[in-house]
């Protein structure tokens, strides 16, 4: 295998790897203030498709950015109403909002295009196109390094560098801010929160939105940046590697980076080499795909390196009386 | 502290609930521009309106039976199990290996083997993320959904390579020998003369299920198994200290539920598809979830909500032939069920349990004045 294949599959590796990153760091700040959450793949598929929508109606990826996270938001304050305000269980909830963003968006998109749960598909102004960076095309000639800005670290789309940017961001909101703490803590331990004065319900809200717009980042991008188009189930069980990438980082957002990167890496080797043949020995496609799973599960079962979750997460708060 | 009496806790809770899910469907039915009422006749005379529509909905009906009980079991031990999806899918491959590899003289004999063989196989898909769960603390749900996206995995290596018969290009398995057939409710009510449609897949499978259900309310409340199960799920540290097993109880309750997800199989796989194809569970595994959390995790109230959802699948398939309503409507329905009964439960919940209560301290009130009205005269 040569440098310029090697760089190719660790190129579409990041590009596969951002709606999970997206999708990851919004699951961190969520069940880093106590709340599961399991719909992000139902939130992924409404941005997605709200977004692809929008910008076929309006011919501006713009305002498909903006529809997607509205649309994803809402399902996350949905999610919010039921485990916050109202103490549901927070599994079931999830569980529930993936169906109907399932469903729903299917429903939707059939109403207002007629193409079986399809959008039109999008071009030019209608998506996030690639950004040549400086100098990629002029610098391509040196050797090892020409390339490697070319091929790996130019040429994406805006979504992409945005995500990259999210995780030095959401590590500073975390662990450098005031606002950080006290969402942590209400993850560990809400009622001592509480005992501060400081309300355990809006901080949990405020981690609803977060996640939210960011899990409506990793669906505009899925329909207008990595595609062209929203299709029937695009997410394709992404918020729940996601999710397993989340365990895998430990609730970190370093390590998150590390996790999706992994994951995308793995999807871009199963996508170019159908059977991995190794010296005699061939790897099913099907292994491949089922990766990530299979490590998330050795993860969880604690052989290698254990990984606690938030102490209060999924229990909803009720305040002392 | 006062309590509401039982069956407004039973029965009027989940039927306001299941009314809100309603009114939300029918609304975005209305929204995407087509007619709730008509869709409604339309389902209505579509799944119960001739023996064929009603072939279908038990056909439906008997998956869901067999899922919702599978997730009810681990829900009265507090346990959730998502990957019922996975342990059907898995059970299909238990219940098509002796189907194929094993001649049978008689369908019954085969029956009895491959209930055999789709109970082991679910549950022993059930085992890992039980056992996980119980000696290493790893969060079940998480594992039964990774579990589930394995089994898609295995399952279509397995039938793209192993199974597959030479020269087909379909991932699925060879057709069942024709002795393992089972006999449809065509061949089973033709003796007492009553017609039944031909092409409805509803089988010997839906009796058994009913059979399964008695089976587990018995489990459930009259042995010392189903006890511990219980109370388990009620209060795990009190049942620690009364000598109940943490270990033991979960890795049973999830095995049981793992097992009865498995033997779905003989519904879909043996007795309407008679070959193992992918993804032969439609997602009847996610439906046991709507059905258990409608059915209040009691064998009776599991099916009733698996007829009804039986009634929605087919109704929703018909729908979808007939007018511009995507089949996926089935898909929303069942979201807005789960979410009301499930996780918006206290929004209808806490209105009604303070109406109640107000109402019998006014009850009491009355009582009291009117005792010291009489004590007085």
């Amino acid at each position: 295998m040569d440098y310029i294949s090697i760089l190719q599959i660790f190129d579409s590796a990041v590009r596969l790897a951002t709606p999970l990153l997206l999708a990851c760091l919004a699951g961190l700040f969520s069940e880093r203030a106590g709340i599961f959450d399991i719909g992000l793949e139902g939130k992924i598929l409404v941005s997605a498709m709200f977004a692809a929508a929008v910008s076929t109606m309006t011919g501006t990826v713009w305002l498909g950015l903006l529809a997607g996270l509205l649309g994803s938001l809402v399902f996350s304050l949905i999610h919010g109403l039921a485990s916050i305000t109202f103490r549901g269980n927070q599994l079931i909830s999830g569980v529930a909002l993936n169906f109907l963003a399932s469903g729903i968006t299917v429903l939707i998109s059939e109403s207002w295009f007629g193409l079986g749960g399809r959008t039109p598909g999008l071009s030019g102004a209608e998506r996030f196109l690639p950004i040549e960076l400086p100098l990629a095309e002029s610098l391509s000639g040196l050797p090892v390094l020409g390339p490697l800005y070319k091929e790996l670290i130019s040429g994406h789309t805006l979504l992409v560098y945005v995500a990259l940017l999210m995780v030095p961001v959401s590590w500073f909101v975390l662990y450098r801010t005031r606002f950080g703490l006290r969402l942590r803590a209400v993850g560990e331990n809400p009622a001592a929160v509480d005992t501060a004065g400081i309300s355990v319900v809006r901080l949990r809200y405020a981690s609803m939105v977060i996640a939210g717009l960011l899990c409506g980042l990793a669906g505009v991008y899925l329909s207008t940046g990595l595609g062209a188009g929203f299709g029937k189930e695009m997410s394709a069980g992404r918020g729940y590697i996601a999710l397993a990438a989340l365990i895998f980082a430990k609730w970190r957002p370093w390590y998150a980076l590390g996790a999706t990167m992994l994951f995308g890496l793995l999807e871009a080797i199963a996508n170019r080499y159908q059977n991995i043949d190794l010296g005699g020995f061939i790897v099913p496609v099907q292994f491949m795909q089922a990766l990530p799973y299979i490590l998330t599960v050795i993860i969880l079962a604690g052989f290698v390196g254990k990984a606690i979750p938030p102490r209060a997460g999924g229990q909803p708060y009720v305040k002392e009386r | 502290m006062e309590k509401m009496p039982k069956w407004a806790d039973v029965a009027l809770i989940p039927l306001i609930n299941l009314a809100i899910a309603f009114v939300l469907s029918a609304l975005v039915i209305w929204a995407i521009g087509e007619d709730p009422w008509k869709a409604v006749k339309l389902m209505v005379s579509g799944a119960l309106g001739s023996t064929y529509g009603w072939g279908y909905t038990l056909y439906y009906a008997t998956n869901f039976l067999f899922t919702g009980l599978a997730v009810a079991v681990a829900f009265q031990a507090s346990l959730f199990n998502i990957g019922g999806e996975g342990q059907a899918v898995m059970g299909g491959l238990g219940v098509a290996l002796v189907c194929l590899f094993i001649p049978f003289p008689h369908w019954s004999v085969a029956l009895v083997f491959a209930l055999a063989g789709g109970a082991l196989f679910g549950a022993a898909w059930a085992f890992l993320p039980a056992y996980l769960q119980a000696k290493r603390g790893s969060h079940i749900v998480i594992t039964t959904i990774m579990f589930n996206f394995i089994a898609a995995s295995l399952l279509n290596y397995i039938l793209v390579n192993l199974l597959r018969p030479q020269g087909s290009m379909d991932p699925a398995s060879a057709t069942f020998p024709e002795s393992t057939h089972l006999p449809t409710f065509h061949d089973m009510l033709a003796p007492l003369g009553i017609a039944f449609s031909k092409s409805a897949p509803v089988n010997i499978s839906l009796p058994i299920g009913l059979v399964l259900a008695v089976g587990v309310w018995f489990l459930l409340w009259r042995t010392r198994l189903g006890y511990e199960i219980r109370a388990f799920g009620k209060n795990q540290d009190a049942s620690t200290y009364a000598g109940i097993s943490t270990v033991r109880i979960t890795i049973i309750a999830m095995m049981i539920s793992g097992a009865i997800s498995g033997m779905m199989s003989i519904n879909n796989t043996m007795g309407e598809s008679e070959r193992l194809i992918l993804n032969s569970a439609e997602g009847a595994g996610f439906i046991g979830i709507a059905v258990a959390l409608m059915g209040r995790n009691h064998p009776f109230g599991v099916a009733l909500a698996a007829l009804l959802f039986g009634f929605l699948y087919q109704g929703g398939g018909e729908l979808a032939l007939w007018t511009k309503i995507p089949r996926e409507l089935i898909t929303v329905i069942q979201a807005l069920v789960i979410m009301f009964t499930g996780a918006l439960d206290n929004m209808v919940r806490d209105p009604i349990e303070r109406a109640f209560i107000r109402r019998a301290k006014r009850k009491k009130q009355r009582q009291q004045e009117q005792g010291q009205q009489e004590a007085a005269g």
